[in-house]
């Protein structure tokens, strides 16, 4: 994005590698993400996002590579020591309590002898802050997250939701440059947590911290991130804004796991594209229409039979055996159709068509 | 109430009644097991001074003030209280440790390591005891208050390591992560979130530890020199049958010391699992 140009950096991250033995958690990795924004790792479990906040939260170290948080080195070499022989050289890390970084857990991690104020003025107590001022910035976070006077309650005493907006208040009343999220939504319900996301952001907008946002979630990702780096297998395979990244995914990975989509490779590509690389294309650029319909200049027609139909309320998603093989998966709003009309259109002859610029080539493997 | 035949072949199911043979055989392994107790209680109170006689010919509280009366006594008791204090103190310390270091390393040997914490306790006091002692004997460590409290410690520490580390595998490591992210050091992440977190379970192990060492014989035997232990001076007061009763009183005391920290220490684990 040319808009982030002459932005500060907050996290750089480069050829950053994390080896588990023979596991590859992280694997050569580049990534820089802009100050006051709010970006997320998104993959599937496993993929090595929650590893890369923990290299940037400093819980785990490097294997190699360079880390720097607003400019300061993170992964320093140091020489290997036997008693008093050195004998070579290690990469060490600058420890959690050293960096200008808090996390919020995905188990919270409150501590449970502690009262809520006392968790949330922790980090404050530690930094020697005087104790009125201590109790005044408690009660302002407290605030911001919508809990009002729980200074004295237990962690015990509160509900997940509660539990999450305490760890929020504990991370962000140390006033970090970065704040990391570890998944901190994956324990809630679904209603509690389509809410949490339009209050985090709100409050990231409010208070201009830097969020790093870990989530397997891809609406998630997408309704909340300024940008995001979409992971799989210890790598990052595309990053971009929300828009880019669904429009335009560049790997069959970033294309099948951000949102559905139609991969299309080998013999259908070559039909359908004219080169037998492997295409993507969303459900919902296929258009069906009637059989006798004109098809627009630079747009794609095949004829299929509907083979099966899926009915979700507001739109309808249709399986199409394609004549001379293959099939496709369209999704049509339901604008004037009902239930009973898709159902009947089972069996039936359709053409499909779409603009040849929905088409997207992707590199590397399919999914 | 009803009970189905001793002999009958049928699953015990929870809520089921227990049969009448296996109600007797219970109290009288009981009773087997408790009896002496109960004997020596009641003979701390007789008024017949060496022979066992039943039932006793009268019951009179002489003892206990002739006891306390003595002066050997006091001097192992307080042996004992001050060797077992040592010894736990000492077991708190490298257990707490122990437990640190090993719950979340992996590292070749480890395994080991652990066997070798529990040995003391498993293998049969005699054998630590000998291998205690000629232990010492080698390195010219000669026999004191001190090498009591080494050969108590190696059984303690058993029981203040197996507390914590159950303690710390429960805790859960992302509250110690979370301290140091809010920039606590590790020995700040010790004071307030760990200590705080195990503190019951080193009540609980430390009691335990006081309560072994404190009725310790066999190895004491091995590791003591001139001094004499309250199990030990019991252990020597046998030989005189006419301090028969004293004896028994002492007995009583060793009883009162050991349990009761032992009941605690079983209060303290168990309030904290209900958490």
């Amino acid at each position: 994005m040319a808009a982030h140009s002459g932005r500060s950096i907050a996290v750089k991250m480069t050829d950053v590698c994390r080896h588990f033995g023979d596991v590859k958690a992280v694997d050569h990795l580049d990534l820089e993400i802009y100050d006051g924004e709010f970006f997320s790792l998104l993959g599937p479990s496993g993929s090595g996002k929650t590893t890369c906040l923990r290299l940037i939260a400093g819980f785990e170290h490097a294997t190699s590579g360079s880390i720097e948080l607003h400019g300061v080195e993170m992964v320093k070499w140091a020489p290997r020591r036997i008693g008093f022989v050195t004998v070579g050289q290690r990469l060490v890390s600058v420890p959690p309590y050293e960096r200008d970084v808090n996390t919020v857990f995905q188990d919270y991690a409150l501590f449970p002898h502690m009262s809520v104020g006392d968790n949330v003025a922790y980090g404050l107590m530690i930094q020697k802050v005087p104790k009125a001022e201590r109790q005044r910035r408690v009660s302002e976070v407290l605030d911001l997250v919508r809990l009002p006077g729980y200074e004295s309650r237990k962690p015990a005493q509160l509900s997940g939701g509660q539990r999450q907006r305490v760890a929020l208040a504990r991370a962000l009343v140390n006033r970090p440059r970065v704040l990391l999220l570890d998944e901190p939504l994956g324990a809630l319900d679904l209603k509690l947590r389509q809410q949490m996301q339009i209050e985090l952001k709100a409050i990231q907008q409010q208070v201009g911290i830097t969020f790093v946002f870990v989530t397997h979630d891809q609406e998630e990702a997408l309704t909340m991130s300024d940008r995001l780096a979409v992971f799989n297998r210890g790598r990052i395979e595309q990053i971009g804004v929300p828009a880019e990244i669904y429009e335009r995914p560049t790997t069959g990975f970033v294309a099948g796991f951000v949102g559905t989509t139609n991969l299309i490779s080998g013999a259908l590509a070559q039909r359908i594209n004219g080169s037998d690389q492997a295409v993507s294309i969303r459900p919902e650029k296929i258009h069906m229409v009637a059989l006798d319909a004109a098809v627009e200049p630079g747009w794609k027609a095949v004829m299929g039979s509907v083979r099966d139909v899926i009915y979700l309320g507001m739109h309808t998603r249709y399986l199409v055996e394609l004549e001379g093989g293959g099939d496709l998966t369209v999704v049509q709003q339901n604008l004037e159709t009902s239930s009973i009309d898709v159902h009947a259109s089972r069996g039936n002859r359709v053409k499909l068509t779409w603009d040849t610029t929905s088409i997207r080539v992707l590199q590397g493997q399919t999914v | 109430m009803r009970s189905s035949p001793a002999l009958s072949v049928s699953p015990v199911m929870e809520g089921q009644r227990a049969s009448l043979g296996l109600k007797a055989s219970a109290g009288f392994a009981l009773l087997f097991l408790h009896f002496p107790i109960l004997i020596i209680i009641l003979y701390a109170f007789t008024t017949e001074e060496s022979s066992f006689q039943f039932p006793p010919p009268g019951l009179t509280t002489r003892w206990v003030s002739e006891l306390f009366n003595r002066t050997d006594f006091w001097n192992a008791f307080g042996l004992s209280v001050l060797v077992a204090l040592v010894a736990t103190a000492v077991a708190l310390v490298l257990g707490t440790l122990l437990s640190l270091a090993l719950y979340r390393s992996s590292f070749f040997g480890k395994e080991s390591i652990t066997l070798l914490v529990i040995l003391p306790i498993a293998l049969p006091g005699i054998v630590t005891g000998i291998a205690l002692r000629s232990g010492m004997s080698l390195t010219g460590l000669s026999f004191s208050f001190w090498t009591i409290v080494i050969g108590h410690a190696t059984f303690c520490i058993v029981t203040v390591y197996n507390n914590v580390i159950a303690r710390l595998r429960r805790t859960g490591y992302s509250q110690i992560e979370a301290s140091m992210d809010l920039g606590a050091t590790s020995f700040e992440t010790f004071r307030y979130i760990i200590l705080p977190n195990i503190a019951t379970a080193l009540l609980a192990g430390g009691m335990l530890a006081f309560a072994l060492s404190f009725d310790e014989v066999i190895v004491t035997t091995f590791t003591a020199g001139q001094q004499e232990t309250l199990p030990i001076w019991i252990f020597s007061q046998l030989t005189r049958p006419r301090d028969r009763p004293v004896t028994n009183v002492a007995a009583l005391f060793v009883m009162a010391t050991t349990f009761i920290p032992i009941l605690l220490a079983y209060r303290f684990t168990n309030d904290s699992q209900g958490r």
